[in-house]
């Protein structure tokens, strides 16, 4: 018997015990009816050859482990950014439980979000019934400021009309008639999450600004010096958000973070739960007309809402996930030129912090070679960082990735010595990323958990940048954006380049020669 | 005694005032159809006195999922020397990719696909023109890609009811093309049922249609039968909760033909009906099979509970009831090898856990089925409830499970389970990942009780003594001590926070 009350053993010690490792064996050779073991090698051996890579990225209709998610998530993740706003998505019932799930493995944090709960009636006769209910029940158990409307594919299929149906569900006296829902079609089928958060924020943006769908004046814009920030889908939202406000007041900007969830996904545990916490407030979103400039951090993530912005008479400046020094300066000096302000002294020394540690550290990362996937502004800024360090993103994949992001990448990679050998891709999976690693191996991986799976079949060593991480914990309260962010970026990549030249070391013996003290 | 009854009169008369309570925040209509999903137990009645299985009301915030992740994520996604495609659009593959915890042993992308995430990835044009001839190419990729699969399923998610895709005649075809190789369409698009609950059901009905119904006989493995052949119906083995009961059964002299679906294999499936016995663990999702096994093979079926010593040793014992002396003297022998061992255990954690009281609000089979295991701790469950439980589970729970004046919910949303646990402010609650940190945060222990928080197994005899560590790892951790900041003097909130 393996188990003991003493020292229980978990699942990763229990069975590898010698009754269970025989049971599965008995399992395995007797009803399994699987393949010969020299098959099985064989086909494995295949997977890392050319050959299979040619077939891999031959497939046409096939998509395999990828690296995005569907719209409404990134709407819920705008919706919660606002002061006392719930996500309300419209459609199947099951897609809100993913979203909720989805958010609490990755924050560690609870996430309300409501559904009007469709099924095959709905289907049938649209979801008309659902939303009159679900607007009148959720006010009433959750007592919102707002609620921010989305929509599931099934909605989208059978074409329920959002602005017809709120008004309608406002006529029945679901909710009071000046009671915000701004709302968005956001369906799963075009795009990806990153499509998600652009119609959603400019879904709520539309409708403090433009009126109200029509049940109030249209603002008109009179500027008044301050800037807008909108941050873009981001798993560090908590830990950005933070360092942003931060930079901020140092520079002395006068600013609003449109859609500041950093509140909402780390509230403290004392005894009471905060089902709303923090967020922009509906005057803050409101008067976020008259700001001089919005900037987004994430060109990928807002290529409707800055044209929006834009349209009603702010400068707009889009950057791509800034983490280098290189953009870290050209965010800080945008900013700086928006709002009218200079870069304090006290920016301009943790710059030189972060050259000083780069400095430090660059012999352990030049000439290292990386693949990277992720969003696409996220693998822009990680490539970009890489090239600063010295280092070659060899291959840089993003499955929501867009021609013009995959140019942009081209140009990055030409504008570096670093970039000469570098490829992207777009539009492709981890799949195909799997046959890239066997076929142009690289020294590390960077990406969000599903990374894992290629890191044990390919054995490449993982680091965990990107969205969802799951399997570690606490993360996202750390930037990765402003010199501080680049910091931590540098720190998380060489913490897991040493512990790979330990683990490679580490024989005694045998290698532990290089088993070195000080590196 | 006349303590025990004024107290039990007491939490009765509180929990219905709680449930009026937490029905007023309704509106009218609303409130009169949630009514009927709340009660407290009245000992001797035949049920729980709720209605469930019904539609969730929209805008409340339901914790139910949909009819695909109760095919794809329950029933189909842990055969794992299958390619199950999620149909549609990405997201649905994506949220459920890995997320159950079904162990099983397999080289990942060439025999076993269980943590893979294929999906047909719909784009607005597939929507407009049909999904159909895109299934079909994407069968013939897999078929080239992944040569060692054993069959392929098609997961529908909610587009392909609403766009009129045929993928039952895409399966035929290709099944045929491939000759004979078992492709499943699975009708469980999401917006399908009440919840999860009918996914479970056209699972099992795909299995008898494509499995059972349409696999060549001469194709099928070899096959000897022996008299002690079961199956293993309803286990998952999320964190290996499958083969810690496997284990048993095979200790007490039985064969383990196949486990449903728990690493199980499409052979494990096509060879169910030559079990003597099916044992099914959860009744609410695989009891369709079970039963059309018994009318259509003749195979008996028996519920067992493997949660906590007393459980497990009645189970095994019923299991046993089905077979011949040697089985019998199996399970004692089974029973008294793992006496000592529980014995240990139950030393170990009972005086660190007794009198706690526990809420539970889970899924199919485990508002029930781990009230014993508490109580084996001396803990107390006082309140339970099913996402997607119909009445039989409420029978059954009712008869062989709760006390007088728990308090039931069915169907509960965020805002009444919130305040239930408020109120009756219980040491731990166990329910799943979107309801873990809102009572963390509260200060009450929390464990997840699909995913076993990543721990487990908890099934059998090794699983409760991990059971038994990680409930006393939640209550007793010394984090809640310090939830409430030393210079605040809130009584009621130190009392929650407390032990």
């Amino acid at each position: 018997m393996a188990q003991n009350a003493d020292n229980v053993l978990d699942h990763f010690d229990l069975f590898r015990g010698p009754e269970y490792q025989e049971m599965l064996a008995n399992k395995k050779a007797k009803f399994e009816h699987g393949h010969d073991p020299a098959e099985v090698e064989r086909v494995r051996e295949w997977l890392k050859t050319e050959e299979y890579q040619e077939k891999n990225f031959a497939r046409e209709a096939l998509t395999v482990n990828p690296a995005k998610a569907c719209q409404p998530l990134g709407a819920v993740f705008v919706a919660v950014g606002f002061n006392g706003a719930i996500p309300f998505v419209h459609g199947s019932q099951g897609c809100v439980a993913y979203y909720r799930s989805h958010f609490s493995r990755h924050f560690k944090e609870p996430t309300s979000c409501v559904s009007s709960s469709m099924t095959e009636d709905a289907a049938v006769f649209g979801g008309l019934n659902n939303m009159i209910d679900g607007l009148a029940n959720t006010y009433s158990m959750y007592k919102p400021k707002m609620i921010v409307v989305s929509t599931t594919c099934m909605a989208e299929v059978i074409g329920d009309d959002l602005n017809a149906f709120i008004k309608t569900a406002k006529e029945k006296g679901s909710v009071p008639a000046d009671f915000d829902v701004p709302f968005s079609h956001t369906p799963a089928f075009v795009g990806s999450h990153i499509t998600g958060y652009d119609n959603a924020m400019k879904g709520v943006l539309e409708h403090f600004w433009d009126g109200k769908a029509g049940t109030a004046e249209k603002s008109t814009p009179v500027k008044n010096g301050s800037i807008n920030f909108l941050g873009g889908f981001d798993g560090y939202t908590v830990g950005n958000l933070r360092e942003i406000k931060r930079i901020f007041n140092e520079m002395g900007v006068k600013y609003t973070i449109v859609g500041d969830n950093s509140d909402v996904w780390d509230t403290p545990t004392d005894g009471e739960f905060r089902m709303y916490d923090g967020g922009t407030t509906i005057e803050e979103v409101t008067n976020a007309v008259h700001a001089s400039a919005t900037i987004s951090m994430q060109e990928y993530c807002t290529e409707k809402t800055l044209p929006f912005i834009a349209d009603h008479g702010q400068e707009v400046a889009a950057f791509n996930h800034p983490i280098s020094v290189k953009a870290t300066d050209k965010f800080l000096m945008t900013v700086a030129k928006l709002a009218g302000v200079e870069i304090p002294a006290s920016l301009e020394k943790e710059r030189g912090r972060l050259v000083d540690a780069i400095a430090d550290s660059s012999a352990h990362i030049h000439g290292k070679k990386f693949a990277i996937y992720g969003d696409p502004d996220l693998c822009y800024g990680l490539a970009e960082f890489l090239l600063e360090l010295g280092a070659e993103p060899t291959t840089v994949l993003a499955t929501n990735g867009n021609k013009r992001w995959e140019e942009k990448m081209k140009a990055l990679f030409a504008s570096s010595p670093f970039g000469k050998d570098c490829q992207v891709y777009s539009q492709k999976d981890l799949w195909h990323l799997r046959s890239l690693l066997f076929t142009r191996p690289v020294d590390f991986l960077i990406g969000n958990t599903y990374g894992k799976y290629l890191e044990r079949d390919t054995n490449t060593p993982l680091i965990r940048i990107g969205f969802p991480i799951f399997d570690r914990h606490h993360k996202h309260r750390y930037p990765v954006w402003g010199y501080q962010g680049g910091l931590n970026v540098l720190v998380t990549i060489l913490d897991k380049i040493f512990d790979t030249i330990d683990a490679n070391t580490m024989i005694a013996g045998k290698t532990d020669y290089s088993f070195d003290i000080i590196r | 005694m006349s303590v025990a009854n004024e107290e039990t009169v007491d939490v009765k008369a509180r929990n219905k005032d709680l449930i009026k309570e937490v029905l007023a925040v309704y509106p009218e209509k609303t409130a009169k159809r949630r009514a009927k999903h709340l009660n407290v137990h009245e000992q001797g009645k035949s049920d729980c006195g709720v209605k469930s299985n019904i539609k969730s009301i929209p805008g409340v915030m339901t914790i139910r999922g949909c009819a695909y992740a109760g095919s794809k994520g329950v029933v189909w996604g842990p055969i794992k020397d299958m390619v199950h495609i999620s149909h549609g659009p990405v997201g649905c593959g994506q949220y459920s990719w890995s997320s159950r915890r079904n162990y099983f042993i397999g080289v990942t992308g060439v025999d076993s696909f269980g943590t893979m995430q294929f999906t047909s990835d719909f784009q607005e044009k597939d929507i407009v023109f049909g999904g159909d001839k895109k299934l079909a190419k994407l069968m013939d990729e897999i078929q080239e890609l992944f040569p060692l699969n054993k069959g392929i399923t098609v997961q529908s998610e909610c587009p392909i009811g609403l766009i009129g895709d045929d993928i039952e005649a895409v399966s035929k075809v290709k099944s045929k093309e491939y000759g004979g190789k078992t492709i499943v369409p699975v009708r469980c698009e999401g917006f399908r049922g009440v919840s999860q609950s009918l996914g479970h059901h056209i699972a099992n009905d795909a299995v008898r249609d494509y499995i059972f119904d349409k696999t060549d006989p001469s194709k099928l493995a070899e096959f000897e039968s022996t008299p002690y052949d079961v199956a293993i119906i309803g286990d998952y083995n999320i964190g290996g909760d499958a083969w810690a009961s496997r284990i048993l059964l095979e200790e007490m002299g039985l064969r383990v033909i196949a486990q449903w679906s728990g690493d199980g294999t499409l052979a494990e499936l096509e060879a169910t009906p030559k079990a003597k016995l099916n044992v099914l663990h959860c009744y609410r999702s695989m009891n369709y099979i079970s039963r059309h096994m018994e009318e259509k093979f003749g195979i008996p079926w028996c519920e067992y509970n493997f949660f906590g010593p007393t459980k497990i040793v009645d189970s095994l014992r019923k299991i046993a009831s089905y077979f011949d002396d040697k089985i019998k003297e199996g399970a004692e022998r089974v029973i008294a090898k793992y006496q000592p061992l529980m014995d240990a255990v139950i030393a170990k954690y009972r005086p660190r856990l007794e009198g706690k009281k526990v809420m539970l609000y889970v899924g199919g089979l485990r508002p029930r089925h781990v009230i014993g295991a508490y109580e084996d701790l001396g803990m107390e469950v006082v309140g339970t409830g099913y996402e997607f439980a119909h009445n039989d589970d409420y029978q059954r729970t009712a008869q062989h499970y709760v006390k007088d004046g728990t308090l039931i919910y069915d169907d509960v949303n965020g805002y009444e389970f919130e305040k239930f646990v408020e109120k009756v402010q219980p040491d731990l609650v166990g329910s799943g990942i979107k309801e873990k940190y809102v009572f963390q945060k509260m200060g009450v222990p929390f464990r997840q009780m699909h995913s076993w928080d990543y721990s487990g197994p908890y099934h059998g005899y090794d699983g409760f003594a991990i059971f038994a560590r990680d409930m006393d790892m939640a209550i007793n951790a010394p984090v809640w001590k310090m939830a409430k900041a030393p210079w605040k003097t809130d009584a009621a909130a130190t009392a929650v926070a407390a032990e």
